[in-house]
Formats: C-alpha cells, sequence, structure tokens
C-alpha cells in the first residue's frame, strides 16, 4: 500500500459534451487523460433541448471528434424550422429555416441520456489507452491547492489526485468555477432556467404529424402572450419515438413574476396550437429541468486559473442565438480548444501556459464574438436600459408600431432569419412578449383546434423521476421568506400551496408574533441550480451515483 | 497475490425462487441452487486484493456437479479468474468435518499455493459457520474471522484487517496477521477503492471476466478423490461424525390476533369501523 497523492497528467471532471471533446482531444494528444463523473452514468444528469449543432465555421464539431456520432446517438436531423408568434388563439408563424441554416452543417435532436453514455463508452475507450479512463458515480467537491494554487482536485468517493491539467467541464452549476472564483451564483438575470417534457409518440405518428419522412424532423419555436408576460420561449423538437418539448425563461423574469415554471410548460401543452401534434393522448415519459447560461452576459472572457481551464456551460458558454439555442456545440469546441492548448503547451515543455493559450485559441477561433456577440453589447444593452425599453414597448404596442409590423410583415420575417438581428436582441419584453404577440394580432390567423391534453401535475411527474435519495445536498443558510422565499415558485418542482415538493413556505408563530419562513426538502430536487441563485443557499451537487437520474434527458 | 474463495451452492431462499411442500419441507427439485449469498462477500473481499494488490482468484467448492454453475456465477457476478469443483460420489453426505477436510486437502493440492483463503459466514442452509474455522484448523494457518475491511503489505508479508469484536458493528478491533492467513468475511464486508486507478482496474478486471464467464468451462478444474489422494474412509457420509437423526420443520407460529374485514364500497360500510374503534378513543 502506498499513500502517495495519485497524478494523472490531465482530470476532465463532467462528461458532458464539453468534457467528452476535451477527453478524446486529449487522449488523440497522447495524454493520459481520467475523466470523473458523478452520475451512475454519464448523461443521468443532463437536460438539453436539445438540437446539437454542427458549425461549419467551428474548428471543431461533435462527429468531426466521434465519427459515428449521428448514427450512433442522435435522433432525428431538423429540416424544418418554424417560429410561431402567439396571441391569445391568434397564431403568425415564420419559416426560420434560413437562421437555422446559417453556418450549419447539420444539426439533430438529441436525447441526453443516450447521447452521453454513448460518449462516455468512446471517451473510456479512447483514454484507457493513454493510462487514464473515465470513472462514473465520482463526485468532484473542489479544488486540490498547494501554497495557494491549483493542482488538482478533491473528490467525495476517491483520496485527492494530481493534474497538470484540470478541465471544469461540469456544466451550469460548476462547483469548480465557484471554488476558483472565476464565477459565481449572484444575479438572476445571468441565466435561464430551462424545463422540458418528452412526451411519448410512435415514429409513425411522428411522421405524420409532422408531415416529414421517417429520417426527418421538426423543430418548433413559441413565443407570445402565452406565457403571462415572462421573458422566454418554448420549443418543440421531434425524436425518434417521442417528442422533446420544453421552455427556457429568463431567470430574473422567472422570479420577480413569480412565475411557477411548471405551469409555463402546461401553458405550451395545452395550447390549441399544439393540439394538431399532440392529437388526444398524453403520455410524459420524464419532466426534467436546469439552469442555462447566457453566454451575452455569463461567458468568462479569460475561463483559467492556474492549471485549471473552465469548458462549456461551466465558463458560461452558451449562446441564445434568438430563439435558437446553441450551448452543446460551443462547449465541444471549447473543449477541444483547451485540450489542444494542453497540447501544444506540453509540447513547448510548459504546460502551465495551457490556460493561455486557451483563451488565445476561443478568441482567435471566432468562438468569444459568436459567445459575447458586439452587437449585443452596443444595441442589446442599450435596449435594456429601462428607459428605453418602455419607450420601444410603447412604440411596438401603438398603433404606428402595429402599422409597422402590418407593413413589413416579409421584412419581419427575414429579420428573424437574420443572425445578425437575432444576436442583437435584448433581454426584454419587447422582443419575446410585445412585439411577438402584436404580429400575432396582426397578422395571425385564430387556432381552431381543441387542445384536450390534460398534463400530469407536479406531484405525478416528481412520482415518475427516479432518485437514489443522499444526504441532503442543499442547506438553506437564510430561510426568511424575504431570502429565499422566490425558490418556492421559481424551483420547477415546487409550488405555492404545494406540500410535495423542495421548498415551502411556512407562517410559523411565536410568542404571538407571526414569521414566513421557507422550509427546503432537498428529496425530490432535479439539480436544476435555480435555488443556488434565487436563495440563499449552501448549494452543492449530491455524491457520486446519488440524487435524481434521468433516463431520457 | 493467489487467493482462494470457498463457496457452497444452496437454495435460493430469496422470495418467488423457493419452493416448499404442503409440510414445510424444501422442495429441493423445484429450487434453484444458487451461490451461497454470504460467500459472495468474501469473494469481494478477496477480489479487492485482486485489484489493488494484483494477482489471481480462485473459487472452490466441494459438491455435486451441479455446482459448476454455482462456481461460474461466482466468476460472472464476482469476477472470479478460475475454478474448482471437488467433486464425486465418495464425497457425498459429508458433515462439515468431513467438508473441511476435503476443502483443506484441495487446498494444499493446488498448484500455486495460496496466500489468503476465504470463507463465507454461515452458509444460508446449513448455517452452522464450521467449514470455514475447520478447514483453517486443517491448514494449520492463523485465522481472521468476522473481517469488515482489509489491507495487504506485500513486502511485509502481513494482512491487516478490522474485524467485529461481538459479532455486530458496536466494537471493532484491527488485527494484524502473517499470510498465509485464513479470512472469514463478515456480511458487513465493504470493499473500498479510494484511488482512480483502482476503479479503473476494477471496471477492466470485471468486464473481462464477465467475457470469459460465457465459457467458464475452459477455468474450470474438477478433482475426484483420487486426485486429491483422499481415502474414502475419511470423507463423505464415512467420514462425517455427526448424525443427523431426523429434519423437523418449525411449525408456523400461531396467529394470536383476530382479523374482521370490512368491505368498504360506499361511506355506510365505514360506519362499523367507527364503531369498532371508539370503544379504543381517547379523551373526547
Ligand atoms: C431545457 C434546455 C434546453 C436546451 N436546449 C439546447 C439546445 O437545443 N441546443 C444546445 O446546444 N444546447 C441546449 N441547452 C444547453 C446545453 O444543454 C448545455 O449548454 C450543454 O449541455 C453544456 O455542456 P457541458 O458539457 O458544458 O455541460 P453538461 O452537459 O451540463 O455536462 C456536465 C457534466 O458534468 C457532470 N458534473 C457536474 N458536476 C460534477 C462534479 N462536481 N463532479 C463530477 N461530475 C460533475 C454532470 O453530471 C454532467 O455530466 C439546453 C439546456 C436546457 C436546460
Ligand atoms: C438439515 C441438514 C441436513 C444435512 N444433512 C447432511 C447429511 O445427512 N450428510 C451430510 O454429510 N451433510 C449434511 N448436511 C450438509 C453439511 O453438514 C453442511 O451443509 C456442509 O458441511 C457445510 O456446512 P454449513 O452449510 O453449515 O456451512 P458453514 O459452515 O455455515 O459454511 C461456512 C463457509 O464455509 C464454506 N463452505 C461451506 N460448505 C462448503 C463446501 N461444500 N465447499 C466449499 N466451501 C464450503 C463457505 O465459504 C461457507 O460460507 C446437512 C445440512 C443440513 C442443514
Ligand atoms: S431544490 Fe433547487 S436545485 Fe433542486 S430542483 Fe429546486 S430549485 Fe432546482
Amino acid at each position: 500500500m502506498t499513500d502517495a497523492v495519485e497524478e494523472y497528467e490531465a482530470v476532465v471532471v463532467g462528461c458532458g459534451p464539453g468534457g467528452a471533446a476535451a477527453a478524446a482531444t486529449l487522449a488523440r494528444n497522447g495524454v493520459e487523460t481520467l475523466v470523473l463523473e458523478r452520475g451512475v452514468d454519464a448523461g443521468s444528469k443532463n437536460v438539453s433541448g436539445g438540437l446539437i449543432y454542427a458549425e461549419e465555421s467551428a474548428p471543431y464539431t461533435i462527429d468531426g471528434l466521434f465519427p459515428d456520432f449521428r448514427e450512433e446517438a442522435t435522433e432525428r436531423p431538423v429540416t424544418e424550422n418554424v417560429i410561431h408568434n402567439i396571441a391569445g388563439d391568434k397564431v403568425k408563424s415564420f419559416d426560420i429555416g434560413d437562421l437555422h441554416h446559417h453556418d450549419t452543417a447539420w444539426a439533430d435532436a438529441v436525447l441526453r441520456r443516450k447521447m452521453d453514455s454513448w460518449l462516455a463508452q468512446q471517451v473510456h475507450e479512447r483514454t484507457r489507452e493513454t493510462g487514464g479512463g473515465l470513472l462514473t458515480e465520482v463526485h468532484v467537491t473542489g479544488l486540490l491547492r498547494e501554497r495557494g494554487e491549483i493542482v488538482g482536485v478533491t473528490t467525495e468517493e476517491l483520496d485527492p489526485i494530481k493534474a497538470d491539467l484540470v478541465v471544469a467541464a461540469d456544466g451550469v452549476n460548476s462547483e469548480l468555477a465557484r471554488d476558483a472564483g472565476l464565477m459565481d451564483w449572484e444575479d438572476p438575470d445571468e441565466w435561464f432556467q430551462g424545463v422540458k417534457a418528452v412526451v411519448d409518440m410512435e415514429p409513425g405518428v411522428i411522421n405524420d404529424r409532422f408531415d416529414v419522412a421517417p429520417d426527418d424532423g421538426a423543430a418548433h419555436l413559441f413565443s407570445g402572450d402565452l406565457f403571462d408576460g415572462v421573458r422566454g420561449g418554448g420549443f418543440l423538437y421531434t425524436n425518434e419515438d417521442s417528442l422533446s418539448i420544453g421552455t427556457v425563461f429568463h431567470l430574473d423574469s422567472i422570479a420577480e413574476e413569480h412565475a411557477e415554471p411548471h405551469e409555463l410548460l402546461d401553458s405550451l401543452l395545452t395550447h390549441p396550437l399544439m393540439a394538431q401534434w399532440l392529437g388526444g393522448e398524453y403520455d410524459e415519459r420524464e419532466y426534467s429541468a436546469k439552469l442555462v447560461p447566457d453566454s451575452k452576459k455569463a461567458a468568462h472572457p479569460s475561463p483559467h486559473k492556474d492549471r485549471l481551464v473552465l469548458v462549456g456551460d461551466a465558463a458560461g458558454q452558451m449562446q441564445a442565438q434568438g430563439p435558437i439555442i446553441k450551448g452543446m456545440n460551443h462547449a465541444v469546441t471549447a473543449g477541444a480548444l483547451a485540450a489542444e492548448a494542453f497540447a501544444d503547451a506540453r509540447a513547448r515543455n510548459d504546460p502551465s501556459q495551457a490556460g493561455e493559450l486557451y483563451e488565445k485559441k476561443l478568441h482567435d477561433e471566432g468562438v468569444m464574438d459568436k459567445l459575447r456577440p458586439t452587437g449585443y453589447k452596443v444595441f442589446g444593452q442599450l435596449g435594456e436600459l429601462s428607459p428605453v425599453d418602455d419607450l420601444s414597448n410603447a412604440v411596438a404596442d401603438s398603433a404606428v408600431g402595429r402599422f409597422g409590423v402590418r407593413a413589413a410583415a416579409g421584412l419581419l420575417e427575414r429579420a428573424y432569419s437574420s443572425p445578425r438581428m437575432v444576436s442583437m436582441i435584448p433581454d426584454t419584453k419587447l422582443p419575446y412578449v410585445t412585439l411577438p404577440t402584436v404580429i400575432a394580432e396582426e397578422l395571425g390567423e385564430p387556432v381552431t383546434d381543441e387542445n384536450t391534453v390534460s398534463p400530469p401535475d407536479l406531484a405525478d411527474r416528481i412520482g415518475d423521476l427516479t432518485y437514489d435519495v443522499g444526504d441532503p445536498h442543499i442547506e438553506l443558510v437564510d430561510n426568511s421568506f424575504e431570502a429565499s422565499g422566490t425558490a418556492v415558485t421559481a424551483c420547477p418542482v415546487s409550488a405555492q400551496d404545494f406540500g410535495g415538493g423542495c421548498y415551502r413556505d411556512e407562517t410559523v408563530k411565536t410568542n404571538g408574533s407571526e414569521e414566513h419562513l421557507v422550509s427546503l426538502d432537498t428529496q425530490p430536487c432535479v439539480e436544476c441550480g435555480t435555488c443556488a441563485i434565487v436563495a440563499d443557499t449552501e448549494w452543492e451537487h449530491p455524491a457520486g451515483g446519488k440524487g435524481v437520474e434521468f433516463k431520457q434527458g | 497475490m493467489h487467493t482462494v474463495v470457498m463457496t457452497k451452492g444452496v437454495p435460493d431462499f430469496r422470495e418467488g425462487q423457493v419452493s416448499f411442500d404442503e409440510d414445510g419441507h424444501l422442495e429441493r427439485g423445484k429450487t434453484p441452487t444458487v451461490m451461497n449469498p454470504n460467500d459472495k462477500h468474501a469473494l469481494r473481499a478477496a477480489f479487492q486484493t485482486k485489484v489493488r494488490n494484483g494477482g489471481h482468484v480462485s473459487l472452490m467448492s466441494m459438491g455435486p456437479p451441479g455446482y459448476k454453475e454455482v462456481l461460474q456465477e461466482g466468476m460472472r457476478d464476482v469476477y472470479a479468474d478460475d475454478l474448482y469443483l471437488l467433486s464425486d460420489r465418495e464425497m457425498g453426505a459429508a458433515d462439515t468435518w468431513a467438508t473441511a477436510m476435503t476443502v483443506a486437502t484441495g487446498l494444499q493440492n493446488l498448484d500455486d499455493q495460496p496466500d489468503l483463503v476465504f470463507a463465507g459466514f454461515k452458509t444460508a442452509d446449513g448455517e452452522t459457520g464450521h467449514t470455514g474455522p475447520q478447514t483453517c484448523w486443517c491448514l494449520d494457518w492463523p485465522m481472521i474471522t468476522h473481517v469488515v475491511s482489509l489491507d495487504i503489505d506485500e513486502d511485509a508479508g502481513t494482512v491487516r484487517a478490522k474485524r467485529l469484536v461481538d459479532g455486530d458493528i458496536s466494537e471493532i478491533e484491527t488485527v494484524e496477521a502473517p499470510m498465509p492467513c485464513f479470512i472469514v468475511a463478515d456480511p458487513e464486508f465493504e470493499p473500498t477503492y479510494r484511488k482512480a486507478s483502482h476503479r479503473l482496474n476494477h471496471k477492466d478486471l470485471r468486464d473481462e471476466t464477465q467475457e470469459r464467464a460465457e465459457e467458464y468451462e475452459d477455468y474450470l478444474t474438477v478433482w475426484d478423490h483420487e486426485d486429491l489422494n483422499l481415502d474414502p474412509d475419511y470423507i463423505g457420509l464415512d467420514g462425517s461424525p455427526t448424525i443427523v437423526s431426523g429434519v423437523d420443520p418449525i411449525p408456523k407460529a400461531p396467529s394470536e390476533r383476530e382479523a374482521t374485514i370490512i368491505e368498504a364500497d360506499d361511506s355506510e360500510a365505514l360506519v362499523p369501523i367507527l364503531d369498532e374503534l371508539t370503544p379504543y378513543a381517547v379523551g373526547d
């Protein structure tokens, strides 16, 4: 028995697309690479919409790194792309194929459990050849430091491990990025919250209802007044034998409006427009949720420190290109670039330069420009100043604005299809709510179908999920309603007047005075990360293999 | 490192597998034979030494030819490398003493002499817990029982174990012994793998042995009493001092409580329940 600290050349934390790309690229460069993933299986913790894009301009794509990827790990390619502007039962649909196809080599719908566990198998085989490998059910808890410098990682299940390179590919709720002081959990406006249902449907029925060939698929996006003024939108993607239907909202908006995420999802599921696709029957396989960073605000310009590099969601590299969400592809690019940077630095006999080189590559390859577009900095942020926002909302909603909308119908469709235009979209009500609503009111036709779908209630949704409950992983630091009450509504598995969720609000009477408090039970937690931001908590992930397990993702 | 694990096939007592006749006698013919569950703990302990210290793990059993599948189970589920079955008519109907004699001779007959031999804590059917210690007695080795964790110092040639003092987890002591050594693994034994390299190794070995379990007979050696040079008078029924005079099924515990079943289809039907419960109500 030796008690020496174990050492690997590289440790990759997390095996989502970012970690998989990093590990595969490290292995290709002969770097001894250990990959640590906390789920029982890679993908068991992960949620995306999800369309994975391969951009023509990207230096790395997932199928470039994993040649059989589309064959083995994806659902249907997207061959039809439509955005629906909704006002009441009026709908105006625009084909946004141009936006979708811009810079797109291909885009496929994916389910993360299937995708990530396939990737993990590949990653294990390749990294094993370099003397490393992939381990699941290991929760990395933080950074190992020597004399204040990052030299490795600490975990719950294993002794500390040293490495020349630590890749934090641990997703949106990265504990490593926080430990390093590179990211924080402060501002709700840096995040979106995504909620999703996977709905069972026979392949043949999908082909008929969406009018697609067996090997084709559709992507539908939704915005307008169906979400009670909460800023964000909905999506529907076709998988092989299921649909992914979900919503993505700005977290600050969910918090301010005290919106119930599951009800917003239900608003989409029960809208008359959905009747044509859902028919009468509705069989929900899985309900899931996760935070999504907004790269425009959260992408770290210099995502590294000592031997640590951040890739993907951990670095905030998740681009909302108007209604199109691109996180997985950027995680892949960043992961591969970080690995390439380490290989370059090592070749120069100075592995400590990896971080600097990685940052340079992100800029040189144009990744940073996509994540933090200049147009948004100039116009978008201007639009977010509240007097400007109020004014534009008023104009769009006024007779003049409405006239403009009618006159410019064709132009609007083109605008929605312009990648440059949509990258400038400010985070205000105007693009998410006001404009789509006005468009639908002025140009739309009423939908007459009757939607008879009744989605499961929250208790059933929680009940259908699989959990291996460990110790509570979230601690309420301040349980006053002022500090943490927002979580009662914003938590996707909690709700006002619902006792079965994570957060409950309580009124406690003591000696004549009354206190408004919040209580927390982490048992049904889906580990989305929302309450790390909207409540006062000590937030960690559960131990390896514990907590929620997604079967679809 | 060479470790050997002793195992026995037992009726699968799990719900849905086991079957009893009207008199409460076990129906062996209808009940599948599986590896004694406690022996899986022993095998896990042995496998841990292989993962951490290298070497190989053998599984040995004395029993009828049907035990081959029990040995295969040990290879498939708990990753034994090679299998030994001590089997012939002369060995049949052995008590724990004769079993121990036979197995000890089997162990001594191995080309590669073991550093550690593991037994389980009791079988699911015989339940004496004698076979392990008696085998050790035949070998004249040091023995550590009720072992819950294990570390090996190969350079020093010693094994250090944590064991339950009174058979329960309220008191644990650490003991050290020279190898070769005999270990009785407690059902509380938990292998620990705190090194990434150990876990990676575990994964490789698991995949490898699971694949091999398909062709387990290639890794199986069967020895009869002649191979072991054993005198039939000292093994099997003839070598067993135990006389089983009879076997009585334990009668079912009589049910003491009476039950009244009330079909509550409507609220009217609930009234009798209230009437029944009222006398037990406390307060007003
Ligand atoms: C509802 C929704 C819809 C989305 N739609 C899309 C879409 O259509 N297209 C798109 O491209 N993107 C979409 N995204 C975003 C996309 O999912 C992410 O950007 C992407 O998954 C980021 O990849 P990643 O590798 O950085 O992190 P992740 O995929 O989150 O992977 C992180 C991995 O690290 C593991 N991990 C985390 N912490 C630890 C730890 N401490 N120790 C060990 N392991 C750990 C996790 O288990 C996980 O496997 C969507 C997201 C949501 C929530
Ligand atoms: C009711 C009853 C009637 C029986 N009748 C007879 C009979 O008529 N004649 C007869 O000879 N036997 C008979 N036996 C079987 C025999 O006495 C024991 O089952 C056998 O010797 C093992 O003892 P055990 O089951 O108590 O195992 P234990 O001593 O509890 O086993 C401890 C450990 O020893 C090891 N071990 C046990 N058995 C073996 C084995 N066969 N090979 C390798 N390792 C082993 C295992 O690691 C096990 O975990 C009878 C048993 C019972 C319960
Ligand atoms: S408890 Fe927090 S992390 Fe868990 S589901 Fe609710 S908001 Fe998300």
